[in-house]
């Protein structure tokens, strides 16, 4: 079996959800601080 | 202890806050993307496992925020309920969804390793399971508090809630110990550590970057919170006068 689709997939998930998180966050804090 | 009540003041706290954000949202995203480098490209693939090994440098920091975010909505509902401190609980409903969203990534990011590893996505194993009810009480933190919120509560049910599911934390820990099914047992230690270290070298420095960006994500979280509130309270006045 090829490890690599395993591999990349865990990492783009984990720092794609990691940075729609943090984007998200960042988002409704602009919005309520105006 | 001066400190955390000195903190409390959330004027005190936003002033910390505004200039701590995006210093450490930035060193998290340096230390997280050199991290990623490392591990995908300068260790050696395991002589076992061969290149899903890699799987652990996002695997574990998953886990370990997964886990980390319980310890900290349990720590700010102690100190809600014992001292009244009118940021914790702020900072326990600010947790609750990136706790949440690296639990969930503890779980896929485990399956996605235990299926050419293991030979399958998913098996009922202690270590599973526990990991899968910690993602669900989460999920009851959030709607909890979000219900106490709407309907006017004063945050005591949530923080009895947040104390009560910390059962979960040491179950979690010792599953691998308690019950010998799939998962492995405890791998690294404060002192020692079963891997190689030619393999373990970019584990803390992804370990301190996730920690980075996490405390970033709170941080915003806890702004935009305290300024909802403001918002709120300023209509509510202006609707009075």
């Amino acid at each position: 079996m090829n490890p690599w689709p395993f591999v990349t997939a865990a990492y783009v998930l984990v720092l794609g959800a990691g940075a729609l998180v943090g984007w998200l966050s960042y988002r409704a804090m602009r919005k309520h601080e105006k | 202890m001066p400190t955390l009540h000195a903190l409390a003041n959330p004027a005190r706290f936003l002033r910390i806050a505004r200039p701590l954000t995006p210093w450490l949202w930035w060193l998290g995203v340096a230390l997280v993307a050199f991290g990623s480098w490392a591990g995908l490209t300068q260790t050696p693939p395991d002589y076992l496992q061969g290149e899903t090994v890699r799987i652990l440098y996002v695997h574990v920091p998953s886990a370990w925020l997964g886990m980390g975010g319980w310890s900290a909505i349990a720590i700010a509902s102690i100190a809600f309920l014992v001292w009244r401190h009118p940021l914790a609980e702020v900072a326990a409903r600010a947790v609750a969804v990136p706790g949440a969203t690296f639990a969930a990534l503890c779980l896929v990011t485990g399956a996605i390793w235990g299926r050419p590893t293991w030979g399958t996505w998913w098996q009922w194993d202690g270590r599973l399971t526990s990991m899968l009810l910690l993602f669900f009480v989460y999920l009851g933190f959030i709607a909890l508090s979000n219900a106490d919120r709407d309907r006017g509560g004063d945050g005591r049910v949530p923080a009895i809630y947040g104390i009560a599911g910390t059962v979960l934390l040491p179950i979690i820990r010792y599953s691998v110990v308690w019950w010998n099914t799939l998962h492995q047992g405890p791998s690294i230690g404060l002192t020692s550590s079963t891997i190689d270290r030619s393999l373990l070298w970019p584990l803390p420095i992804m370990l301190l970057g996730f920690s980075c960006l996490f405390g970033a994500i709170v941080l915003m979280r806890m702004r935009a919170i305290l300024a909802a509130a403001k918002a709120e309270a300023r209509l509510r006045r202006r609707a009075l006068a």
